[in-house]
């Protein structure tokens, strides 16, 4: 494969496919999807943050008019927990089974008890009324400190750690060299201890979903996921129906950043049509959404760096424990591998531990895990960077993992960017910019290990001589607009003759959901090589029509060329032309390809933030942002911006005001938009962006994930700015207004880097 | 499933006859930007809706002869916003009204609806308490005027009879050297919630103080005429040591609770420093006038 260059299309911001559609109103998603006969769906949940479920009575709930169907645990396919795991993924079938319905136990106040299908919403909310449930209260556990107690509430009795029943649900550690010894080295050792509240993904989309089940078991559903083919098979796995049944249709999403990685509803919804034999449409309220759906985890890290006098870092020592939820699963390998990995490292031990509570089960929220465990990292590093009187940059750039570099989480790492992108925010207008009273600026990175896995595309030429591309992938950033771009630039075409759509779980092959960073990555290895095995065609077609070699034919500008004067003279023989006499000529023009793809490299950004803080409010708004991120090659920079710029926007929240705040029962108190602030507009400056552009040598086009990284760094760059607006430190989040407030008017503040 | 009735009278004696016959089933629908919402909620459940945009008297804004103002009660925000004197005398009672949700609420959300709501936290109503407004109500009984900060009884609640209906707020003229202003807290910068809101309105003569009147919402169940503070002012050329005696006087008028949108500690320390803020940016704009 060789690096395409003198590109036409590939890095032109080209208006994106799916754009028009959106910004008319005309584009579906899962909830605008309706048909004849549907009934409504509704999820019965616990009002308890733990108890024991002795029995449910449906009958009152069945026998009310309307009611067409009610499914409880007993209709879900079962796991048990002694067979062991059954993976899907990264997800266990046998949490799964049980977060989507509460089986034994009810873990979380809003996990679903049972499900209604009625003629009306507000018959089916009715029915959920009518089940009587008989509790048996138990004690719950929501925070970390709490949950890892010895005389801690045990969710799961069955699950042991050290020899115990316990809330860790697992350990995770990547070692390297002697950690005592490096300590021993460093002139300078800090050691911090962070917490960080959960934070939910935000997608403006409630999960929605309509699913019709024939009488014949052919099973329809239409759904808003980051993966058709993850809602195929969670269905399949959790109602018995098999997959070759199941024709799982994306319907346009309206944010994901993860949530949308597991399924809530679409295994019951498929239940109760199955059992009434109507559609059955459900859609979560935004309630439901922030009580029952997955935020990312809280977290509690102690991280420890060492560094001797010229500022190399000779030891560090992070602990991360992560808030799964009710179920095991927090994103531990995110916190553990990501967290050091921009640094060579010699001695260094990262450890996570899965912690369980009383709180819905996590999801995945861009670059799992990285964020929680980037903050404590790069807070620390910019405290050993002060006590060693180095610009916190200079510092990173001294011990920035490069080409050779071992991590600790196994690669030795290939051509990568992360010195350049240091370099690029060093040279920055930005950095260089002078501050005012009470405005700080601070500095971090971050890493993301991105990813490439199963893609399918299938890629044909129209009997008009243009193209359509099917892929199977949900595009959540503008993945289409970027496959656009590539194909257009291959075949030689304008890219507004490309049309990309996103295929449905039968007709489309296998294609792994859209996360890990993972989509454009895949899915331009598989189209690069079907259009390559189209242009062979083309050259091929030509060949015979001219009655030359097929060597001797050239594809260029759209169009097939002798490759010389002394191959021939023929005028060319455009796409057009070729498609035209594509009867004749041997029958229709496209090609298809399937492949686990490999070879993605990871991602490195470094982020610049000013704040200005009102010290009399404690507000601190951030005033200017740069996101300096390597992003192998950008195919299309607006949706790569997009994706920085989005990024940043998630990262600024987390840092200043989202939070789940409980109320003394165990119950989420704030959700809503309202009181789960995340940042409007208004809240943000203009967000910049410097793309630094290392390709991946691995790939056609040299890709590289760009989705995850930019929230990684944004947590501590916001904490680092308002250390140097302050000269006070703060170790919790968010940093809102009260908590700010309290630290400055605090009779004794702590002094910096003491 | 309960029926629910919709009406949209042109005369106010229908819209009472209505109202006050469907008793605690009967809901006022002005712009709706609360009732929506908690009906979608769950929260309430009317039988009936009576909408008021219909009854011109509710929808107007006019000078009266003394120079005074008289708003409708279902005015929108921006309407207010439109008028070509309202927000160049009262602009700290306009900035409140306009601060209340985003430009799509502003369409319809009206300063009647905010008070009525009776949310201790709604925007317009710490300045419509400082600009000294005057309500006129109307119910079976007839007409009766009291001053804005007597029609909150407590969180969702008011003072009004059983079938009254707000009507109109009628704010005073003003004399020379007067202006007023609003400021509140919130944790975003828009699409929020109080989490502190204070009105200030006053009248400077010879850069002397003649007149202050301070209203604070959201630290208490229902919004406060601070009078305390405003005695602190007057007389005063609004000097640090008045500053500070009014803004203690905020923060003394404090009932706060803790709850997720701030700490009593917070709120109490905020009231003051809005205060100040208030109080300059009205004083600036009094110098003008
Ligand atoms: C997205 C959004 C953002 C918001 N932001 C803010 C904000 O920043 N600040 C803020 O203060 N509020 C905010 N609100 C709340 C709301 O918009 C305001 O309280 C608004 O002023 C209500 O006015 P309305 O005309 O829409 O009232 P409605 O919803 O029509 O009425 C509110 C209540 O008052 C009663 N009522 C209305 N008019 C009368 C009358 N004439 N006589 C008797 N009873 C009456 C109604 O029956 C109802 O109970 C927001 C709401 C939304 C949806």
């Amino acid at each position: 494969m060789t690096v395409v260059t003198n590109n036409k299309w590939i890095g032109q911001r080209t208006i994106r496919p799916d754009g028009m559609d959106k910004v008319t109103g005309r584009a579906q998603f899962a909830a605008d999807t309706n048909m004849p006969g549907m009934i409504w769906g509704k999820v019965l949940r616990s009002p308890h943050a733990h108890a024991r479920i002795k029995s449910i009575n449906t009958a009152k709930a069945e026998a009310l008019p309307g009611v067409k169907a009610v499914v409880t645990a007993r209709d879900i396919v079962d796991f048990p927990i002694e067979k062991g795991a059954v993976m899907l993924g990264i997800q266990d079938m046998r949490w799964m089974c049980r977060n989507v319905m509460a089986r034994e136990k009810a873990l979380f106040p809003g996990h679903p008890i049972a499900a209604v299908a009625a003629t009306s919403e507000a018959i089916a909310a009715e029915a959920c009324k009518l089940i009587e449930v008989d509790y048996e209260v138990l004690p719950f556990v929501i925070e970390i400190e709490d949950a890892i107690k010895s005389d801690a509430p045990i969710l799961h009795e069955f699950n042991t750690f050290e020899g115990k029943p316990s809330n860790i649900a697992g350990r995770l550690e990547h070692k390297k060299g002697d950690l005592a010894e490096g300590f021993k080295k460093a002139d300078v050792v800090i050691e911090r201890s962070f917490t960080t509240r959960p934070v939910h993904q935000g997608y403006i989309e409630p999960h929605a979903c309509l699913i019709s089940v024939a009488p014949d078991g052919k099973t329809t559903i239409w759904s808003s996921s980051q993966g058709q083919f993850m809602v195929r098979a969670m269905t399949a796995h959790l109602t018995g129906i098999p997959q070759s049944d199941i024709r799982a249709i994306p319907a346009e999403i309206g944010g994901g950043f993860g949530g949308k990685t597991i399924v809530y509803l679409e295994p019951l919804a498929t239940l109760l049509a199955k059992k009434s034999g109507r559609p059955v449409k459900m859609v979560m309220t935004r309630e439901e959404v922030m009580r029952a759906t997955g935020p990312t985890s809280g977290s509690k890290s102690t991280v420890k760096i060492g560094a001797t006098k010229d500022g190399k870092i000779v030891a560090a020592h992070g602990t991360f424990y992560l808030q799964a939820g009710a179920l095991p699963g927090s994103p531990i390998r995110g916190a553990v591998g990501c967290s050091f990995t921009p640094y060579d490292i010699p001695n260094l031990l990262s450890e996570g531990y899965d912690v369980c509570s009383n709180r819905s089960k996590v999801a995945a929220y861009r670059a799992p895990g990285a964020p929680i465990g980037a903050y404590a990292v790069e807070c620390v590093l910019d405290e050993v960077a002060e006590a060693l009187k180095m610009d916190p940059l200079d510092f990173r750039l001294k011990n920035a993992a490069k080409e050779g570099t071992k991590a600790a989480h196994g690669p030795t790492f290939p051509r990568i960017g992360y010195i350049e992108t240091v370099e690029a925010a060093k040279a920055s207008d930005h950095y260089k910019a002078p501050l005012g009273k009470l405005q700080g600026r601070g500095v971090a990175s971050g890493f993301w290990f991105n990813a490439g896995g199963e893609s399918s595309a299938q890629v044909n030429i129209t009997e008009d001589g243009n193209v359509v591309v099917t892929t199977g992938h949900p595009d959540i950033g503008g993945s289409r607009a970027g496959i656009a771009n590539i194909c257009a630039e291959l075949l030689g075409i304008d890219y507004r003759r490309v049309s990309v759509i996103i295929g449905d779980t039968q007709t489309i092959g296998f294609s792994n959901l859209t996360g890990g960073s993972r989509v454009l990555f895949a899915s331009s290895i598989v189209v690069t090589q079907s259009a390559e095995k189209i242009i062979h065609t083309l050259r091929e077609r030509a060949a015979k029509i001219w009655e030359i070699d097929p060597e001797a034919v050239k594809w260029e500008d759209g169009a097939a060329h002798p490759v010389s004067p002394n191959a021939g003279q023929f005028p060319p023989l455009t796409l057009k032309d070729l498609a035209e006499k594509a009867p004749a000529m041997g029958g229709p023009i496209g090609a298809g390809v399937q492949l686990n793809t490999q070879g993605a490299d990871g991602g490195f950004g470094t982020h610049i933030c000013d704040v200005e803080v009102d010290v009399d409010l404690g507000i601190a708004r951030v005033t200017r942002y740069t996101a300096v991120q390597d992003v192998g090659r950008a195919i299309h920079p607006g949706y790569v911006e997009g994706q920085l710029q989005g990024g940043v926007a998630q990262g600024i929240g987390w840092a200043l005001n989202e939070e789940y705040i409980y109320t003394k029962e165990g119950k989420v108190d704030n959700p809503g938009f309202l009181d789960y602030r995340m940042p409007v507009c208004s809240d943000l400056p203009m967000i910049d962006c410097i793309m630094v552009e290392v390709p991946n040598p691995k790939h056609p086009q040299g890709v590289k994930g760009v989705g995850e990284v930019p929230l990684v760094p944004v947590m501590a760059a916001v904490a680092n700015a308002i250390y140097n607006a302050l000269g006070k430190r703060f170790y919790a989040l968010p940093m809102s207004p009260p908590k700010v407030l309290e630290v400055i008017d605090a009779p004794e503040t702590r002094q910096a880097a003491e | 499933m309960t029926e629910l009735r919709y009406l949209a009278p042109n005369s106010l004696d229908e819209a009472i006859k209505a109202f006050a016959a469907a008793g605690s089933a009967g809901r006022i629908l002005a712009g709706g930007t609360d009732l929506l919402v908690q009906m979608r909620a769950g929260v309430v459940k009317p039988g009936l809706i009576v909408d008021i945009k219909k009854i011109a008297e509710m929808t107007k804004i006019e000078q009266t002869a003394d120079g005074g103002f008289r708003v409708g009660a279902a005015v929108s925000g921006m309407a207010l916003h439109d008028h070509a004197s309202f927000g160049k005398v009262w602009p700290g009672v306009l900035e409140a009204v306009n601060l209340i949700g985003s430009k799509q609420v502003q369409g319809r959300a009206s300063a009647g609806g905010n008070l009525c709501n009776g949310s201790p936290a709604g925007d317009s109503v710490p300045a419509m308490v400082a600009a000294g407004a005057v309500v006129t109500v109307q119910g079976p009984d007839g007409r009766r005027e009291l001053p804005v900060e007597q029609v909150p009884a407590g969180p969702g609640r008011t003072n009004f009879k059983p079938g009254e209906i707000l009507v109109s707020f009628t704010l005073p003229p003003r004399p020379k050297g007067s202006s007023d202003a609003y400021l509140r807290m919130i944790p975003r910068t828009e699409m929020d919630i109080a989490v502190v809101g204070l009105g200030v309105s006053l009248t400077l003569k010879d850069g002397v103080c003649t007149a202050a009147r301070v209203g604070l919402g959201a630290v208490a169940p229902t919004v406060l005429l601070v009078e305390a503070a405003a005695k602190a002012l007057i007389g005063s050329k609004l000097d640090e040591a008045a500053l500070n005696a009014a803004a203690a006087a905020c923060s003394a008028a404090c009932r706060p609770i803790d709850d997720k949108r701030g700490t009593i500690a917070y709120r109490t320390k905020v009231a003051g420093v809005l205060l100040k803020r208030t109080t300059a940016i009205a004083a600036q704009r009094a110098k003008g006038n």
